[in-house]
This record gives structure tokens, C-alpha cells and sequence, in this order.
């Protein structure tokens, strides 16, 4: 009787909801939940100015967690983050020192100092066969140490080029800031490559199973070399971003971007073991944690309380909705 | 007849960390300014041997085909836990101890209860657990500060006899009492298992969950014994963020360069340590060559680079292709 009565309700609901992925809804309805603590705490926290910022904030994760979702599709990790945002950041800021021809160029140059760090690790996990949880670590320790070398062990001192600090925080539309746009461009041709082309298939495919991929036919090391240079790619384009919004780039810049943006691209539901996932759930994972930190920030809460609060409530979200199904 | 030849193949990987640590080390004493005297040996197993105990940390997960990133953090937390706690009488210092390790095993339980029962990825779980320990660790700590008891740390952290640092005799003692027992347990047996093919071992009936939960567990003491040493050396506690990071880092780094297979159910704590200590050597090796300290980094990504490079001649052995998608 209460089975008729469930599927009534099922199949009353518009059938969006019905074909979401479950982790995806409890996502969103976490960031619902916790916009309605803030809300109790201030008023504010509903107003259109905070949400317009928290957007902007997020778009710096987001566009980094892209790359990284992309990655862990393919069942493997990037944890080469952190230097390649700081890389693609002082690289781009180097660049403009040298005269007009540099700062046209800044950006581009970059994000191609980040793509090669992206390609090294394609390289060393598609055709040598390093697992990616070592080889990432070791591009991160060559790449942090080149541009330790390069800055003296010190924060550069070349300032962001203007073209930069536009795309970071200007407004090309009037009240939507462009780092939001720039997210959702890269977000919509994500998902354009994850549904509707060959490559995006091919991803899944790898991140199911890489030996049934390859006998179809499959070139599957240059896909997965691809996608570690989109990653990289992306990750410094983050870093550009950055130093962008803050004018200039600095040392540690990259080591706040590499555990969210794997915990947003996880809580929004795609599994770290690969070949499942939408971008969807990742949008929700990069706008609920930074909500969460934001939140945690105005409630002027030590840095302490804050790790702890962050740390138990990503294991608290997973054992909702991220466990393994049991062995049997 | 050809026992030998297993132990052999067993060993390699063991034995070539072995091997490596042993020519660097040679390389660095011989360029030391001081040469190989007992000073130097004592310094360089002090810096060593933190490593090794985090190194055989992660050893233990691993093993399980899991990875611990807080590892670093447990150390950390012990660490500031230490100075506040390892102070006073000998009765309170040996109160205070028990009580670092108890909460190093209790880490590594929630950590091990987490992945196993809880069924999350090792990867992320342990990220996040990570970041509570950092966050505790903070909490008692908001600045480097406290105190140990010194005797007990210039004891642990002098020579044995004028010769022997005895930093290393702690870290004997521990592989005899930890790793040598656990090893060759069922529990132990039941971790090697489960990291070589978890399906099988369930299907032979191994107790593969308790071994996965005692290997995440002594991870977390043995961690607590490095944060322990740490407290001895320095005389504080100190929750520096980059400072844990980079131990879980360079452990997994010495955890590869000491043979030990990151796919799991291959390797050995000892060939961790002397993974760790090479890795250590390596590091240390600019400095007798009165390099610029700038280029550091560099010169240990480089090598980590070439080092887990070397891995990939395994594909000249490969017959079938598919043998590249394990």
C-alpha cells in the first residue's frame, strides 16, 4: 500500500528530480540548508550582493575543480594543483614585465606553463604507467621548485597585467562579475565535451574500465595525456585568475586550492574511483564549500574550528551519500 | 633448493632502497666537511628517523592498497600534544607518553573505522580526518610554544655508548615490537592479503577488515611515536600546516623509493626506512656541496622525479599490452 502511495508521489514529480542523481540533490539541498543558517545568524547572507560575491569567490575553485574533475573521471588524481596555480600565476606576472608584446601574452603563456606541467604528468601516467598519486607529487616538488628558483624565494614582485584584473574583477555585464562568466563559459564547454562529443565518452569509458576502452579501439594514453594538460591548463588559468583578483602573485598562493577542490569535485558526486559523475554535482560541490568557508569566516571562527568543522562535515556528507557498496 | 632466490625477488625492492641509501650516505659523509664521524652520523639519524617512523606509517596502509594523507597531521597533533603533555616527573612524563601514543592510535582507529566500516576512499577520508587533527593540533598549539622533559629527550636523541645514535636503537626496538609481530600475524598476513586482491582474500575467508583496521590503526601510533620524536628534538610543539603536508608528502615519496607498491600487498616497513633515510640523504646532499639552499627544492623534486621514473623499466618486461591498464 505505502509502495503505491511512494510511486504516486515519484511519479508526480517533474521528471528532472526523478532522473537526478541523489548525491547531486543532497548537495543542493545542503547549500540550501546552510544558506538558512546563515540567514539566521545575519540577514544578509540572503541579500544578492553577498550571493553575487560568494559566485565570484567560487568561480576561482570552480574553474580549477573543472580540471581536477575532469581527471578524476579517468579514475586517477591531480596533486600537482597547488604549483601549477602558482606557476600559471607568476608566469603570467613575468610575462608582463616584458614590455607590450609580454603583456599581450601574459595570459596565454600562463596557461601553457601550466598545460606543460599538465603534460609531464600525462606523460609519466599514460605512457610510463606511473601511478598519478606519485607522479602529480613529483611535478608539484619540480615545479615549486623552479619557481622558487626563478623568484628567489620570495613573492614576485611584477604586478598583474590589467587585461588580467579584468577578467578577475570586472564587470563586462553590468552586475555579473566576469569571474563568474569565464566559470560558466568553461563550465558549459565541459559539459559540452563530457555529453556530447567522442572525447567526453572516451573519459568515462577510461574511468570505467581503461583495458575494455582500449580494445574498442581506443587510443586511451593520448586521452588520458589530454586530459592531465587540460588540468594543468586549468589550474594555472585558476592561478591567472588570482592573481588577477589580488594583482599580484605569490608563493603559497595554490596550497588553499588542491583539498577543496577535490572535496567539491567528490560531495558533488562523482566518484574518485572514476567513470562517474556529472558536472552538475561538481557546481554544487564548489558553491557548497565555499559557502561553508565563507559562513565559517563571518562567524569569525579561529582557523582551528574551522579545519574541524570542515574536515567533519565533507566525512559526514560522504557517509551520506559516497560509500562504496559493501563487499559481498 | 632455490629459497634463496625467493627471498631474493621477495626482497629487491627492500634491498635496492638499501642499497641506494647506502651509496648516498657514502656520498655525504665523504664530501662532509667533518667526514664520518659519530656527530654527524647522530645528526643525520636524528632528521632520519622522524621521516622513517612516518615513513613506516604509511607503509602499513599502503600495504592495504589504501593511502593515509594525515599521516602528517597525526604528527603534527601528537607533536603539539607532546609539549604540553611529556613534562614533569618521570611518573607524568610516562603518563604523558601513553597518553601521545593513545591518541595516535585513536586517530588512526577513526581513520581505519572511517575507510573500512564507513566505506569511503581512503584518499578523501583521510583528507578530511587530516584537516580535524590539523585543526585540534591548532587548537593546543595556536603558537609554537611548550616544553618537554630534556632528560628524557637528550636521551633519546644522544648516543648510546659515545657511538650509536640512539635515536636509531628506538626505531630497532620499534620495528622488533611493531612491525617484525604484526608482520607475521594473521592480521598482518590478512592486510597483505587484502591489498593484493581483496576479493580473493574475502572469498578465502581472510579476516581482511580487521587487518585493514589494525594497519590504519598502527599507522596512527607509529605516527604519534614520530610526532613523540619530533617534541624530543625541538622542545616544542608546533602546528605549522606546511610542515605536516610535506611529511605526508615526502612519506609516500619514501614509501615508492623503499619498494613498496603503491597498488598494495607488496613491500616492507624496512625497506620504507631506508627509503626514508635516502630520501633524507638526498636532501642533505647540497648542502656538503655548498649549493645555494634556493636550489633545494628543485634538486629533491628532480630526484623524486627520476626516482618514481625508474619504475616505468617494469614496461620492458611487459608481454601483453594489457598488462599496461593493471
Amino acid at each position: 500500500m505505502s509502495e503505491t502511495t511512494l510511486g504516486g508521489i515519484a511519479g508526480r514529480m517533474p521528471r528532472f528530480i526523478r532522473r537526478a542523481d541523489p548525491a547531486v540533490l543532497t548537495a543542493f539541498a545542503c547549500i540550501v540548508l546552510l544558506l538558512f543558517f546563515g540567514s539566521l545568524y545575519s540577514r544578509s547572507f540572503l541579500s544578492p550582493e553577498y550571493l553575487l560575491q560568494q559566485l565570484k569567490v567560487a568561480s576561482f575553485l570552480g574553474v580549477i575543480a573543472t580540471g581536477m574533475m575532469l581527471v578524476i573521471l579517468l579514475g586517477q588524481i591531480d596533486l600537482s594543483v597547488p604549483w601549477a596555480v602558482a606557476a600559471g600565476a607568476m608566469m603570467a606576472c613575468a610575462a608582463a614585465a616584458y614590455g607590450p608584446v609580454g603583456v599581450a601574452l601574459a595570459i596565454p603563456f600562463g596557461i601553457i606553463c601550466g598545460m606543460l606541467i599538465g603534460v609531464v604528468n600525462g606523460i609519466g601516467v599514460a605512457y610510463l604507467r606511473i601511478p598519478s598519486m606519485i607522479i602529480t607529487l613529483a611535478t608539484n616538488a619540480v615545479a615549486q621548485g623552479l619557481m622558487v628558483v626563478y623568484t628567489g624565494g620570495f613573492s614576485p614582485q611584477d604586478s598583474a597585467t590589467g587585461a588580467m584584473r579584468y577578467l578577475a574583477t570586472g564587470f563586462a555585464i553590468p552586475g555579473v562579475p566576469n569571474a563568474v562568466i569565464i566559470w560558466a563559459l568553461i563550465g558549459a564547454a565541459m559539459v559540452f565535451v563530457l555529453t556530447r562529443t567522442g572525447f567526453g565518452r572516451t573519459v568515462y569509458g577510461i574511468g570505467n574500465r581503461e583495458r575494455a576502452a582500449y580494445l574498442s579501439g581506443i587510443d586511451t594514453r593520448r586521452v588520458v595525456m589530454i586530459a592531465f594538460a587540460v588540468s594543468g591548463g586549468l589550474s594555472a588559468f585558476g592561478g591567472v585568475l588570482l592573481a588577477g583578483y589580488a594583482s599580484k602573485a605569490a608563493q603559497s598562493m595554490g596550497d588553499a586550492y588542491l583539498l577543496p577542490s577535490i572535496a567539491a569535485v567528490v560531495l558533488g558526486g562523482t566518484s574518485i574511483l572514476g567513470g562517474r559523475g556529472s558536472y552538475l554535482g561538481t557546481v554544487a560541490g564548489v558553491i557548497l564549500i565555499t559557502l561553508l568557508q565563507s559562513i565559517l569566516s563571518v562567524m569569525q571562527m579561529p582557523e582551528a574550528g574551522r579545519q574541524i568543522i570542515y574536515g567533519v562535515v565533507i566525512v559526514a556528507m560522504l557517509l551520506l551519500y559516497g560509500r562504496a557498496p559493501a563487499s559481498r | 633448493m632455490k629459497d634463496w632466490r625467493y627471498w631474493l625477488a621477495e626482497q629487491r625492492g627492500t634491498l635496492l632502497a638499501f642499497g641506494i641509501f647506502i651509496v648516498m650516505f657514502v656520498i655525504y659523509t665523504s664530501n662532509h666537511p667533518a667526514g664520518f664521524t659519530a656527530n654527524v652520523v647522530q645528526t643525520a639519524a636524528n632528521k632520519g628517523v622522524l621521516l622513517a617512523f612516518v615513513a613506516m606509517a604509511q607503509t602499513l596502509v599502503v600495504i592495504t592498497a589504501g593511502i593515509d594523507l594525515s599521516v602528517g597531521m597525526i604528527f603534527l597533533l601528537t607533536n603539539c600534544l607532546a609539549s604540553w603533555l611529556v613534562v614533569g616527573t618521570p611518573m607524568q612524563t610516562t603518563l604523558g607518553v601513553i597518553a601521545v601514543l593513545a591518541v595516535g592510535l585513536l586517530c588512526g582507529a577513526i581513520n581505519g573505522a572511517i575507510v573500512i566500516y564507513g566505506r569511503l576512499q581512503p584518499i578523501v577520508a583521510t583528507i578530511a580526518t587530516g584537516a580535524v587533527y590539523y585543526g585540534i593540533g591548532l587548537l593546543l598549539r595556536p603558537f609554537p610554544g611548550g616544553s618537554v622533559n630534556e632528560d628524557l629527550a637528550d636521551a633519546l636523541t644522544g648516543r648510546v655508548f659515545g657511538v650509536v645514535p640512539a635515536s636509531l636503537v628506538v626505531l630497532l626496538a620499534i620495528v622488533l615490537v611493531i612491525w617484525v609481530p604484526f608482520s607475521r600475524s594473521v592480521l598482518g598476513r590478512a592486510a597483505y592479503a587484502a591489498g593484493s586482491s581483496e576479493t580473493a582474500a574475502y572469498m578465502s575467508g581472510v579476516p581482511i577488515r580487521r587487518g585493514k583496521f589494525a594497519a590504519y590503526t598502527l599507522a596512527g601510533l607509529l605516527a604519534a611515536i614520530g610526532g613523540l620524536f619530533l617534541t624530543f628534538f625541538t622542545y616544542t610543539g608546533e602546528a605549522a600546516y606546511a610542515s605536516g603536508n610535506s611529511y605526508t608528502l615526502f612519506s609516500i615519496a619514501a614509501v615508492v623509493l623503499g619498494g613498496v607498491s603503491l597498488f598494495g600487498g607488496k613491500g616492507s616497513a624496512i625497506g620504507a626506512i631506508f627509503g626514508a633515510l635516502a630520501f633524507r640523504t638526498i636532501g642533505d646532499l647540497l648542502f656538503v656541496f655548498d649549493f645555494d639552499p634556493l636550489w633545494q627544492p628543485l634538486f629533491q623534486g628532480v630526484i623524486l622525479l627520476v626516482a618514481v621514473s625508474l619504475g616505468a623499466f617494469a614496461l620492458f618486461r611487459v608481454r601483453n599490452r594489457l598488462e599496461w591498464f593493471l
